[in-house]
């Protein structure tokens, strides 16, 4: 870990203010960041401490919610609203890390976690063109069990790690963000980036900006919804795939769906052409399983992770047949 | 051509070792040790096999043990080490400039200033040795691994000292590596040699598997394992004048001791190692780089110095379990008996190691087959020194073995209980000794009524449960009874009638020290708490490694030679006075504090009163272990029967055990707290092997892609049922307290048990581990 200076902001202005500084990161939970630090992945020169940020979850008349971003991962997943309204976010957060992790990250600091691609993290031995662009990637040809099978790029083939970004990326969610030349909010399913040529570019955030807030817009749909994360062991680990799904089914019928996918691409992976191919079609195995393979039809997977596909497939048709069933 | 000398060498020891072994073989009992039974066999309700709590435990629960990373000295310098990013070849660049303008730096140590140092006696060259490879250690420019040490630097913090480390500038000139074990192979193998060779033939396996009417011959692959204790490999060193003083997490302070003594040149008694509490051993808290780098380190610049590896630091540091592929043969008759068995394959290892993973043990002595073939052959790769990892050889080799046997089972349409009932040995297989206590068909029907193993279904797939197909699974677990030579220890009786016990041996959180003062206060006939056990100091007697599962016996057969010699001394002292007047040491025995006549209990006096009356304030003794020539004259194992039930998700392939059961063999059990804890962990250590380890080498450069918690997965909790575990409880005749060591057997036969329950559960085989849900779907 390189020495660096720390700071601590009093609100969102006076952390915009400190972080305008080049080579400065935002300091949330530090669950990511400063293990990154440590690996020798990460080397910024000053942190600003943004937990003084809301930690406000306001409940919206219509039913919405705005999550600041200092809300830590735990209050958002016991929040009762949550657990309610948006049952599938809840349980994304709680499916990832551990609890004493929970007890420390952000809600905003989620948003920005890095991949776990371990070339990415091997900051000593390894080429990353996340880590160094241009350097060249050893993951592509190299140990790739766990990346991607969507979205990915000669330059890039990692993915995105959180759970919590996949049931957002579902439910239609907003980011707040807040910079020197002003305020703008952005779609989740747009922060994150594809890897492209930029994969050291993880989101479209520009240099200094900061995320305040998370807004979830009303969905009634979402009250019947799930998340479903896939993993080699039973608990605190990242997912091979991960689904996370809302569905409203109205006399045996499609009526709305919401589909986002974990652990196969470089950003939460939003289904929008599985969500397209069932809308108005009958809500049957065969219906669930045509859509999983529209959304999969242009996935390319790699030497060590051919059976994401499949899996992917399955937990997709696994999971809307049970929201169906626990709707009849 | 050194190899060649070496196998020679070995070959002329070997030739006189055989002669002297048949003797030991043909020696009436009586003159074996063991030949008379130990007479605590016979004490049924004392403190032996009580459910006795751990007597550090209060301790460790208050963070009051000190661990080898906890030693504050004075003007103490932190280490961090950077590690080369290539497999083989020469350093043409360092730059340490940057690195010693750092804060804090106080030394960036490297081959060019390193101090001459002999390399590490590598690990079974000799009786002492305790280093995990033969490696020179930073004196020149090479590179043998990826990983290895190429510069220390101290700090006056660890932050500084990390952070220098990661600034010091290195190229290399790369030369071609092998790292391919395919490639390897192809290019030839070699015979492994471990304890002497690994080849063994009876009879005509190939023939009699060719003629055999019921056959299964298939490879079975496990892949490399990094060792991952919870406690990080740590030294706190300083040299007091001319001797070297270490702090350290050790398994083996006597061994680490004379070999840095060797290392540095300097007499045996001039190192001094320390191990009070070690946060987890399995094989891998031996001498590496570290404890001599940082001696090194201290050297130069006269200052104490603390080395803690980091976790990453330790995979690239310390070797783990190598790789094997293992062919498995069996051919057997209608009835099930066995016409052979083969069992050969091949190891990664390294050329400055000595470690071909001996994945033929447990078939040495596991049923009885017409005909046996048994051989490991090693490639030899460019990587980190591979090592010694709970049940080296068993762990992994009971997963060919018992999933073969399970295999086969199928192909007979038997029981795979009965299948190895069927083929159970009256006497050792392969050499043909007698078992000293061996009670695996207990175990297998103690264990199958408790697991409720006649609900299983023979077919694969037909219990399911929502979208978990359930399956259950058996397999043999067997470790050896070891003692190694060395065992001593002093006891020290004082006049308040208290003992203490020496021991040069460790406490690694498996209750050493709480089962060596039930053992002793039984022995003595004093109470629990009258007792104190004394250890991990290489200044004690006895070269007791904390290995092989051997601590229990080693240190328990010198107490018995420490006690003949301490009832000696308290009989002369005693004198024509006493009620003892006039026997011999063979006629009394401890007991209620005191010496008694064996026969004739009234005849008694408390040690209280001997010393007092004597007018002494302490009696010490030190007592030596016979050679274990026991270990010749019988074959001598632990056994376990695994029962698992694994549930398996038919749509993602995700496999889960739900329930597990171990029923033992494993002689008289002496603490019934902690052998369960060590049975348990080590099922859970091998859960781990069956479902998720796996060290991820990357044959490109021959790195190590996932040395962190977060991406090399053991198991969590919820991977982990509640875990049953029973045992037989009978004493072996042979064997101080007549225990067998319970350390290791708990991983063995896991790997396999989970394994037949996917079998069962899915109708997939998988030979490859970790089982992990790809391999399911």
């Amino acid at each position: 870990m390189n020495p660096f200076s720390y700071s601590r902001a009093a609100g969102a202005a006076d952390a915009i203010r400190l972080g305008a500084v080049a080579g400065t990161k935002y300091l949330g939970g530090g669950t990511n960041l400063v293990d990154l630090m440590r690996e020798g992945a990460e080397h910024p020169e000053a942190l600003v401490d943004v937990t003084a940020l809301s930690r406000e979850i306001e409940e919206r008349e219509d039913g919405g919610l705005m999550i600041g971003a200092a809300v830590r991962n735990t209050a958002l997943a016991e929040h009762r609203a949550v657990r309610q309204r948006y049952p599938m976010l809840s349980r994304a957060i709680l499916a990832g890390a551990s609890a004493q992790i929970r007890n420390m990250a952000t809600i905003g600091g989620n948003l920005l976690q890095r991949t776990r691609c371990t070339y990415f993290y091997d900051g000593e031995g390894s080429r990353c063109n996340k880590r160094e662009p241009g350097q060249g990637c050893d993951a592509i040809d190299g140990f790739n069990r766990n990346h991607a099978i969507l979205g990915a790029s000669p330059a890039c083939v990692a993915t995105h790690p959180s759970d919590m970004c996949v049931a957002l990326a579902a439910l239609d969610a907003s980011v707040h963000i807040e910079g020197r030349s002003g305020k703008r909010s952005v779609p989740l399913v747009e922060l994150h980036r594809l890897p492209d040529g930029r994969p050291d570019l993880d989101t479209v955030l520009e240099p200094g900006e900061l995320i305040t807030a998370i807004e979830l817009p009303a969905l009634p749909l979402a009250s019947r919804s799930t998340y479903r994360k896939v993993r080699d062991r039973a608990s605190y680990a990242f997912a091979l795939v991960s689904v996370a799904a809302a569905l409203e089914v109205e006399s045996g019928t499609v009526k709305d769906v919401r589909l986002a996918l974990g652990g196969v691409a470089h950003k939460p992976w939003r289904a929008w052409r599985a969500e397209e191919a069932l809308r108005g079609q009958p809500a049957s195995e065969d219906a669930f399983r045509a859509a999983a393979e529209a959304e999969l039809a242009d996935a390319s997977p790699l030497k060590d992770n051919a059976f994401k596909v499949e899996l992917a497939r399955r937990t997709i048709v696994a999971v809307l047949g049970d929201l169906a069933g626990a709707g009849r | 051509m050194s190899n060649f000398v070496e196998n020679a060498k070995q070959a002329v020891q070997g030739a006189a070792q055989a002669a002297m072994q048949k003797a030991v073989e043909l020696a009436p009992d009586s003159w074996i040790p063991g030949g008379r039974p130990d007479p605590l066999i016979d004490r049924k309700h004392g403190l032996i096999g009580a459910q006795t709590s751990r007597v550090d435990g209060s301790l460790k629960v208050r963070g009051a043990a000190p661990f080898a990373a906890e030693f504050p000295l004075e003007g103490l310098l932190y280490a961090a080490v950077t590690f080369s990013t290539i497999a083989k070849g020469r350093i043409t660049t360092l730059d340490t400039a940057e690195a010693e303008a750092a804060p804090g730096v106080v030394l960036v140590m490297t081959h060019r200033n390193a101090p001459r140092m002999r390399p590490m006696p590598l690990f079974l060259t000799s009786q002492k040795a305790a280093g995990g490879d033969d490696l020179p250690v930073m004196q020149d420019d090479r590179i043998h691994w990826n990983g290895q040490p190429v510069a220390l630097v101290l700090a006056e913090t660890q932050e500084q000292a990390d952070h220098a480390a990661s600034l010091v500038r290195v190229a290399y000139e790369v030369e071609p590596a092998l790292l391919s074990f395919a490639e390897a192979k192809a290019k030839g193998t070699e015979p492994g040699i471990f304890m002497g060779p690994m080849k063994l033939e009876i009879g005509d396996p190939e023939a009699a598997l060719a003629a055999a009417p019921h056959k299964v011959d298939t490879v079975y692959r496990t892949p490399r394992h990094s060792h991952n204790a919870i406690e990080l490999h740590a030294a706190t060193v300083a040299w007091q004048g001319d001797t070297l003083r270490v702090h350290d997490a050790s398994q083996a302070v006597a061994h680490t001791a004379w070999s840095l003594a060797e290392i540095f040149g300097i007499d045996e008694s001039n190192v001094h190692v320390t191990s009070p509490f070690v946060g987890g051993g399995f094989g891998g808290k031996s001498l590496w780089h570290h404890q001599v780098l940082a001696a090194a380190a201290s050297k130069l610049t006269g200052r104490p110095v603390r080395i803690v590896l980091s976790r990453e630091g330790v995979y690239r540091l310390v070797g783990g379990r190598t790789l094997t592929e293992q062919r498995l043969a069996l051919g057997a008759r209608d009835d099930g008996t066995l016409d052979a068995i083969i069992h050969t394959g091949t190891v990664a290892m390294t050329p400055h190691n000595a470690m071909p993973e001996p994945f033929i043990l447990p078939t040495q002595s596991a049923y009885a087959a017409r005909s046996i073939k048994l051989d490991v052959e090693v490639v030899k790769l460019d990587m980190l020194a591979n090592t010694f990892m709970r049940a080296p050889g068993e762990s992994v080799g009971t997963f060919a073995l018992e999933s073969a046997m399970d295999e086969l089972a199928v192909e007979l349409g038997m029981d795979p209980v009965e299948l190895r009932i069927r083929n159970e040995p009256e006497k050792d297989p392969t050499s043909g000794l007698p078992f000293s206590s061996r009670h695996i068909v207990d175990a297998y029907r103690m264990g199958a009524e408790r697991f409720g193993w006649s609900a299983r279904s023979a077919t694969p797939g037909m219990r399911r449960e929502g979208e978990w197909l359930i399956g259950m699974g058996v397999a043999t677990a067997t470790y050896p009874y070891h003692r190694m030579p060395g065992g001593a220890a002093r006891l020290t009786l004082t006049r308040d009638g208290r003992v203490t016990v020496e021991a040069a041996a460790h406490e690694m959180g498996m209750g050493t020290a709480t089962a060596q003062s039930q053992i002793t206060a039984e022995r003595l006939g004093l109470s629990l708490d009258q007792v104190t056990v004394h250890y991990g100091d290489s200044a004690m007697p006895g070269m007791i490694l904390a290995g092989g599962s051997q601590q229990t016996a080693s240190i328990g057969a010198a107490v018995i030679a420490a006690q003949r010699e301490l009832v000696a001394e308290l009989l002369k002292l005693a004198g024509n006075d006493s009620p003892l007047a006039g026997l011999k040491p063979d006629e009394v025995g401890g007991m209620n504090g005191g010496l008694a006549k064996l026969d004739e209990p009234d005849r008694f006096e408390s040690y209280v009163s001997i010393l007092t009356r004597a007018n002494s304030d302490e009696v010490s003794v030190v007592g030596n272990a016979p050679m274990p020539l026991e270990t010749q004259h019988w074959s001598m194992h632990s056994y376990g029967a695994m029962f698992c039930e694994v549930r398996v998700n038919a749509i993602t392939g995700e496999p889960r055990v739900s329930r597990f059961l171990g029923s033992f063999d494993c002689g008289r059990i002496i603490n019934a707290k902690t052998a369960a804890s060590q049975f348990r962990g080590g099922i859970i250590m091998g859960l781990g092997l069956a479902l998720m380890e796996e060290t991820v080498f990357d044959e490109r450069s021959g790195r190590i892609m996932n040395p962190s918690m977060a991406e090399y997965h053991v198991p969590v909790h919820m991977d982990v049922p509640e875990i049953d575990v029973i045992w037989t409880d009978i004493a072996d005749p042979h064997t101080p307290m007549g225990a067998h060591g319970v350390g290791e057997i708990g991983i063995t036969g896991v790997g396999a048990a989970v394994a037949n329950a996917v079998y069962n559960a899915t109708g997939k085989r998988v030979r490859d581990l970790p089982i992990t849900l790809d391999k399911l779907m």
